[in-house]
């Protein structure tokens, strides 16, 4: 009787990891596109390495309208699609509606914390990354003024600002930083021109160094630092490429792998919230030959030292989404 | 004389225009690699073939049915109203200002003075362009389009501001549970009829067929509609007869306005309830094309909203399913669109001589 429970425990078992097996994960992407070249972008390439080291296939979809991302994740989920990821704090109502509905299933959100057991919040520390890549402007700038463009003025991107804005100072207490935000609605994740104009106007006041948390916006903003001669920095995927010579570094923020990490949990996705930090080389700094003259070792070593104090705990760099505010400016 | 008998105008030249979009659509789908059939299949599929996608398509078709009427009324007294879209952006504003101002006990009581909300703020925005048309000569198409760009930046201004619930999106806080409409699942649901439960098409729907027979006895069945369809033919008749360029123009904008405004009421209050930014989506602009497919009559508004929201839906499934990507659903929306307003005559012509041809042989 054992036995015959057992085997048939097996046989169940077996069933089910066949059913594991069959099940495709499947990635949403948010209203700006696969391409953007920044989030979004990144998430896909995350979903592409995952396809082509495991020949495993996925389904995608870059949805049209804010209806559709609850019928998204709604009808993936039905079709059996697991896990699911989701990528964008836009998509937290529509999971919190569609989870509890599919218990089987598992999600996971990027860059918001979504409270329910079967889904998995991913959150980076976008902080500390833009720590050191302030800590290298500030190094780099000659004028002892930098600047920063954001895109869509949110928490998320003050978080970014306020991080660099820390950076900075950890090296030059004195220096100038000359923060804008490009706008206040989604289209200012895409606007390219816009982001020109502020460079430009921040160059003008002296800024000699300007990082971008702009999404497409910022590929005008590197265009117009290296028009002008003077160091762009780049944000989430490596954009030291986009302009060689002109881009001091990039702000990694990993989000490929984390969508990579979620494709290969095999449907054993722990819930609850995942951090992407130094610790977890989620963020960092972008270094390869684009930009290798720019950084010097003195340069590197000091950002490799703080790196690792943040990782020891001994720096600590405020979050601006903890209290919505920041202690420097 | 009538060149052509009036069932080829309205019924044979709209389906052979959409005959032609799908045709090219087909070697658009061909050209990257796809099956045409199995694309057809999976839009006809995906949007008829449940009740969740007709859940959807009723929901898109809903949007699509105010904004055409919107554009069709204001068509009749010949004013080209191309701002559907802000209104409806203002609209949403007073569906969510109407929702949130008190704890609403009952949706029967919310609805209609949502709907009060969205049609008075809709029609307010439609009032300045109409009387800068009116008084001052200011040509309608530029102030409509510019009001929209006006409209988007009210809301983006409000919605991160003194409408901002806390967090990262810019949108406003949700509804009350008092003001969530009755969706299709739950008006069905007494009738024993099995509905899905999570598509978003509610009873929105059943106010946008209102409308539409409303707008039918407004414009040919009353005084005022006789003397907006006088001014839309010949402004130097109406006058003489009588007729106040300056009101047909402030009251056929006015009208326009706020069926465009309700249209929030269903995205507004029906599916998102609450005040997101941009939820509009072009569905302003779609009206214009519906009313022109629809020949700006209620029977045919509604009919080609239907089609449109076919498309919407049918272009999420392929999308969702096919792997096309959704650039190349807008190049479909965009062929019908193409097809059926903007080379109208070039299958017009050849059906007109056909029909005289026709003629004299008989």
């Amino acid at each position: 009787m054992t036995m015959m429970r057992s085997l048939l425990g097996a046989a169940a078992a077996m069933a089910l990891s066949t059913v594991a097996a069959v099940a495709d994960p499947a990635v949403i992407f948010d209203l700006g596109g696969k391409f953007d070249k920044s989030f979004n972008e990144a998430a896909f390439n995350g979903a592409e390495r995952w396809a082509e080291e495991t020949g495993g296939s996925y389904r995608e979809v870059e949805i049209q309208s804010e209806a559709q991302r609850e019928q998204a994740l709604r009808r993936f989920a039905e079709s059996g699609s697991n896990p699911i990821v989701v990528t964008g704090f836009a998509y937290a109502s529509a999971l919190e509606a569609v989870a509890p509905d599919f218990p089987d299933t598992s999600f996971a959100i990027v860059d918001m914390v979504v409270d329910q057991p079967n889904v998995q919040s991913i959150v980076f520390n976008e902080h500390e990354g833009s720590y050191l890549v302030g800590m290298l402007a500030a190094m780099a700038s000659e004028s002892g003024t930098v600047g920063f463009v954001g895109g869509m003025d949110i928490p998320l991107i003050s978080k970014f600002a306020c991080g660099y804005a820390q950076g900075v100072r950890a090296v030059n207490p004195d220096a100038t930083i000359i923060q804008n935000m490009t706008g206040t609605t989604p289209s200012a994740w895409n606007d390219p021109v816009r982001g020109q104009e502020l460079t430009r106007a921040q160059i003008s006041q002296g800024a000699d160094v300007v990082f971008h948390a702009a999404g497409g916006t910022g590929v005008g903003v590197l265009q117009a630092a290296a028009d002008e001669g003077i160091l762009g920095i780049g944000v989430d995927s490596n954009q030291n490429f986009m302009h060689p010579g002109s881009v001091l570094t990039s702000m990694l923020k990993r989000v490929d792998v984390a969508v990579y990490n979620v494709f290969s949990a095999e449907g054993a996705l722990p819930s609850g919230i995942t951090v992407m930090g130094l610790a977890e080389e989620g963020v960092g700094y972008a270094l390869d030959d684009n930009n290798a003259s720019l950084v010097s070792a003195e340069m590197q070593t000091a950002v490799d030292a703080a790196r690792l104090q943040i990782i020891a705990g001994d720096i600590s760099v405020h979050d601006y989404m903890s209290d919505e505010s920041c202690p420097v400016n | 004389m009538q060149k052509m008998p009036k069932w080829a105008d309205i019924v044979l030249i709209p389906l052979i225009n959409l005959f032609l979009a799908f045709i090219i659509s087909g070697f658009v789908i061909w050209s990257i690699g796809k099956d045409p059939f199995a694309a057809l299949n999976t839009m006809i599929e995906g949007a008829f073939g449940s009740t969740n996608g007709w859940g959807y398509t009723l929901y898109y078709t809903t949007n699509f049915i105010f904004t055409g009427l919107a554009v069709a009324v204001a068509f009749q007294a010949r004013q080209f109203n191309i701002g559907g879209e802000g209104q409806a952006a203002i609209g949403g504003l007073g569906v969510a200002l109407m929702c949130l101002m008190i704890d609403w006990p009952h949706w029967a009581l919310a609805l209609p003075v949502a709907i009060v909300g969205g049609a008075v703020f809709g029609a307010a925005w439609a009032f300045i362009p109409a009387y800068l048309q009116a008084k001052r000569g200011s040509h309608i198409v530029i102030t409509t389009i510019m009001f929209n760009f006006i409209a988007a930046a009210l809301l983006g201004f409000l919605l991160n501001g003194a409408l901002k619930a806390p967090g990262m999106a810019a949108e406003s806080p949700g509804f009350p549970e008092g003001a969530t409409l009755p969706t299709f699942h739950d008006m069905l649901a007494p009738l024993g009829i099995e509905f899905s439960r999570h598509a978003p098409a509610n009873i929105s729907f059943l106010v946008a067929l209102l409308c539409a027979f409303l707008v039918w006895i407004l414009i040919w069945h009353t005084r005022l509609g006789y003397a907006i369809r006088s001014y839309g033919r010949s402004e130097t008749a109406a006058k003489y007869a009588g007729i106040s360029p300056t009101k047909i123009i402030i009251v056929s904008m006015l009208i326009s306005g706020g069926l465009a405004g309700l249209m929030a009421v269903n995205v507004t209050m029906g599916e998102a309830e609450r005040l997101v930014l941009n939820s509009v989506e072009g569905a302003g602009f779609i009206g214009i094309a519906v009313a022109l497919m629809g020949r700006s009559h209620p029977v045919g508004v509604v009919l080609a909203a239907l089609l449109f929201g076919f498309l919407y839906q049918g272009g999420a499934e392929l999308s969702l399913w096919e792997g096309i990507p959704r650039e190349l659903v807008i190049v479909i929306q965009a062929l019908v669109i193409l097809f059926t307003g903007a080379l109208d005559n070039m299958v017009r012509n050849p059906v007109e001589r056909m029909f005289l041809k026709l003629r004299k042989g008989a």
